[in-house]
């Protein structure tokens, strides 16, 4: 009886684990199939008014760049002072506001920059949009680079402050390149997260069918437009709606993986 | 007269090469302690692991030779290293308990960290359950510590306390053989002096073989000692002789102090 | 150098502290229009964007329209202060106030409607979403956390617990696409009702949190001591008896912390759900009829709205802030620092 409890049960989360991969297959396989059934050479070489993706994949790889040149050295530099400076309570506070903020629900950030800057300034523009990316990239950098500097050893510090540095060389020079693997890993991750964000760019910056590197205005984005393409009724929007998810995906999960891969071999 | 009898035993960890343990022949006598000794690495915890076949949770091990445990009621010896089937085990383990180096109560109440063998036994009586559980526990000599707050969390006690109702929560499923990994480790004298006195009593009941680093205990306390290095049993004899009267001279070396 | 490189250092750390008080003060300040206006009743009214007529006595109440009147401008130059570029906000006020000029000359009677402004229906489909999603979620999840941590060999569950974080990493527009056309034609097969709607909307985000609830939970699993299990077996415990009586207990904690998470995060999720909920004001009559979820009223609503209506959108944003607020703060502050 206890045997056949114990084998149904983990009969049953065997089960679980395939059905949860299951979906992923799932998926996986829509997306190629549907994907690169629409996907040609020239939707790289294309805008979106000519049918093709050139200025949507660029601009969202430009919006995501800012948002990355903002928040990687505020999340880097405001982790540090958690790790490194801060004593006491009010480190232990940001340090608990960025690990809610983490999951803060993106479309308020969106609807914060709406109010901050779309509002202010007139109108969408890929400088908003960059922004509320950033503001959502901030925390998990912090995140990261707060528990990679707690693997440190003390020691380390303590032998550099030994020799005689200050303690920000300590930090520059030492610290942060012990643990340099850790935080590119946790950077490259957060970069995958944000490129892939829809909700916050929505209302900020909206997207746009040309090319455009004026971020002044609407900027061009591949997540706002998959979903304005998704929902139109004619069959070809769709299909370059599912050839856009599919090369948005491959670039995420790419960018995760070598993420991961590159842990991976520096552990070993 | 023996309850386990080691024939010839190898050991193998999976993904290396050489064997952990080589041709090991040794017995663990009924109502006897049986002390393992030798410096790190010497295979010791290694072996005790295989007497209960712990080591099975991670697959990939390679046992040779024969481990034979006496089942009570035929008197005829078994070789545990044959057992496949998942009931087999769980029969093992009920007839060869095991203690941790470090303690560990489970996350429930200290009656029911006593009650929990029984009741996977399939024990449902509570009466027999709360006489058990106490017995267990005065056997573990912890009862007069406990026996007012039986319902409180068992991470609530002291080192040692939490190690005798680990030895308490063996006991109580009445197992044949108790291996003991380096029981006092992480204790305090006094824990170690009390859990020393309680395997001394225990044996009345119980067959006990206990890993141990520390000579001056394994003189203390057993009956018989099995000196080990780099894998190899090198000497197994009666404690005294082994300490007063070494056949080997790595063993002399060993007790003197000379390295390890 | 030391000093510029540590006051830049508690500047960057106190930006967390800045975003996140400016977050609350804008969202308060930008629905201060719709919080005067509706007040807590906001959140137990079902109408959303319902003209109202409302019939007074012209000669008891002429003053008072007029008063109310004047009022209505003045709030809006203080709006347009605050949000400068809406130039054409005078144009818009039709959204909250009509005044038919006929009316008020000729007839006895004034007629004015109103624009109401509710917040039931999305809040009721936020919890339904996230309800239908957690019960769906759940179990799988629970699942795969003890196959991983538990049941496969090791050079199984780390492919597979990969595999399963990956799922985690693919953006939710995705999900919402493959949902709506994929997943939710089946569902609506074997449950009946519309391809959109409460349940293929909760199954979705279901599907969704799935990866992330099992990732995490798996961690909170993975804490618990090899020798508190190996002691477990030595008493001849079976898998699911240690899985039961030793692991849950020990990381009890970290597991609802992780399914609380979970549910934070699905609360304010977007895209997912928005292919799929239908985005109509209306309360669901049943679990396969179309609703709408708060991010997905803002996702579809904000690029439109003006005036009251915006207000609105802004007010049911600091009602989703509050709520994942508090939320994921229990989450993280209670459960998950207790299991660590």
């Amino acid at each position: 009886m206890r045997l056949l409890i114990n084998k149904i049960v983990l009969g049953l989360s065997t089960l679980s684990a395939l059905i949860g991969l299951a979906f992923l297959g799932w998926i996986l396989v829509t997306l190629f199939i549907k994907g690169l059934g629409s996907f040609h050479f020239t939707l790289f070489l294309n805008d979106l008014i000519n049918g093709g993706l050139r200025n949507l994949i660029i601009g969202q790889f430009i919006l995501a760049g800012i948002a990355a040149a903002i928040g990687i050295p505020l999340g880097m530099v405001a982790g540090i002072y958690i790790q490194e400076y801060g004593r006491g309570k009010y480190a232990e506070v940001i340090r608990n506001l960025s690990d809610i903020m983490m999951s803060a629900p993106s479309i308020v950030i969106g609807a914060f920059v709406y109010a901050i800057i779309v509002v202010p300034t007139g109108g969408t523009s890929g400088f908003a949009g960059a922004i509320a990316l950033a503001i959502m990239m901030l925390p998990i950098v912090i995140n990261t680079t707060d528990n990679m500097l707690s693997l440190v050893p003390r020691e380390l510090r303590e032998a550099g402050i030994a020799l005689g540095a200050s303690k920000y060389k300590v930090i520059i020079d030492i610290v942060i390149k012990a643990a340099k693997v850790g935080i590119m890993t946790g950077i490259l991750l957060a970069f995958a997260r944000i490129i892939g964000e829809t909700a916050p760019l929505l209302f900020t910056s909206e997207t746009s069918n040309y090319f455009s590197l004026d971020l002044t205005e609407s900027f061009p984005s591949l997540t706002v437009s998959i979903y304005d393409l998704a929902n139109e009724p004619e069959q070809s929007s769709r299909d370059l709606a599912w050839a856009a998810s599919f090369i948005l995906t491959v670039l995420v999960l790419t960018i995760n993986l070598a993420g991961r891969f590159f842990t991976r071999n520096k552990k070993s | 007269m023996p309850v386990m009898n080691i024939k010839d035993f190898s050991f193998t960890y999976p993904g290396v090469d050489h064997p952990s343990l080589k041709n090991i022949n040794m017995k663990i006598r009924k109502n006897k302690i049986t002390a393992l000794i030798g410096p790190s690495g010497c295979g010791k915890s290694t072996l005790l692991r295989s007497m209960n076949r712990i080591h099975d949770l991670y697959p990939g091990n390679k046992y040779d030779g024969i481990i034979e445990l006496l089942k009570a009621d035929t008197q005829k010896m078994e070789n545990i290293l044959d057992i496949k089937k998942e009931n087999e085990f769980i029969q093992l383990r009920q007839r060869v308990g095991m203690i941790f180096q470090k303690p560990t109560p489970f996350p429930m109440s200290i009656f029911d960290n006593v009650a929990y063998g029984l009741k996977i036994a399939g024990i449902k009586d509570k009466s027999e359950l709360e006489g058990r559980v106490e017995k267990a526990l005065k056997d573990g000599a912890l009862w007069k510590e406990v026996q007012d707050r039986l319902n409180k969390s068992a991470m609530g006690l002291s080192g040692g306390q939490q190690q005798r109702l680990c030895i308490a929560r063996a006991v109580a499923v009445k197992p044949e053989v108790i291996l003991f990994d380096e029981p006092t480790s992480a204790l305090d004298p006094i824990s170690t002096g009390a859990i020393e006195e309680l395997l001394v009593e225990l044996k009345k009941d119980v067959s006990i073989a206990i890993v141990t680093h520390n000579m001056q205990q394994a003189s203390r306390i057993s009956d018989y000692t099995a000196f080990m290095y780099l894998g190899d049993l090198i000497e197994f004899d009666k404690t005294e002789n082994i300490f007063l009267n070494p056949k080997e001279k790595q063993t002399e070396d060993y007790i003197t102090g000379r390295f390890g | 150098m030391e000093k510029i490189f540590r006051n830049l250092s508690l500047s960057s750390a106190s930006l967390v502290f800045i975003i996140l008080i400016g977050i609350f003060i804008t969202l308060f300040l930008a629905s201060k229009d719709a919080i005067n206006e509706f007040g807590i009743g906001f959140i137990t009214n079902p109408n959303w964007n319902k003209e109202i007529s409302i019939e007074i006595d012209a000669k008891s109440s002429n003053e008072t329209i007029k008063n109310s009147k004047v009022n209505e401008i003045e709030d809006f130059n203080l709006e347009s202060d605050l949000f400068s570029d809406e130039d054409d906000i005078m144009i818009d006020d039709e959204d909250d106030i009509i005044i038919d000029e006929d009316d008020m000359l000729f007839n006895e009677d004034i007629k004015t409607t109103f624009t109401d402004y509710g917040a039931l229906v999305p809040i009721v489909g936020t919890i339904l979403t996230t309800l239908i999603a957690l019960i769906f979620a759940l179990p799988i999840a629970m699942g795969i956390a003890v196959f991983l941590s538990e049941i496969a060999p090791k050079n199984i569950a780390y492919p597979i617990g990969i595999a399963i974080e990956l799922l985690a990493a693919i953006p939710s527009i995705i999900f919402g696409m493959w949902g709506l056309y994929y997943f939710a034609p089946i569902i609506a097969d074997l449950v009946g009702g519309y391809q959109v709607s409460l349940l293929t909307a909760g199954l979705v985000l279901g599907v969704m949190i799935l990866p992330f609830m099992a990732a995490i939970t798996r961690d909170s699993m993975n804490t618990t001591p090899d020798v508190l299990k190996e002691s477990a077996y030595a008493m001849g415990a079976t898998k699911f008896e240690v899985i039961k009586d030793i692991i849950f207990p020990y990381s009890k904690v970290g597991i609802i912390g992780s399914i609380i998470l979970a549910l934070g995060r699905a609360l304010g999720e977007t895209m997912a759900v928005a292919f799929l909920i239908g985005s109509i004001f209306a309360l669901p009559t049943a679990i396969n009829s179309p609703t709408i979820s708060i991010p997905v009223a803002m996702a579809n609503n904000f690029g439109e709205a003006s005036g009251l209506g915006e207000s609105s959108l802004f007010y049911l944003a600091l009602i989703l802030f509050v709520i994942s607020f508090t939320i994921i703060s229990i989450a993280k502050l209670y459960f998950l620092k207790k299991a660590s």
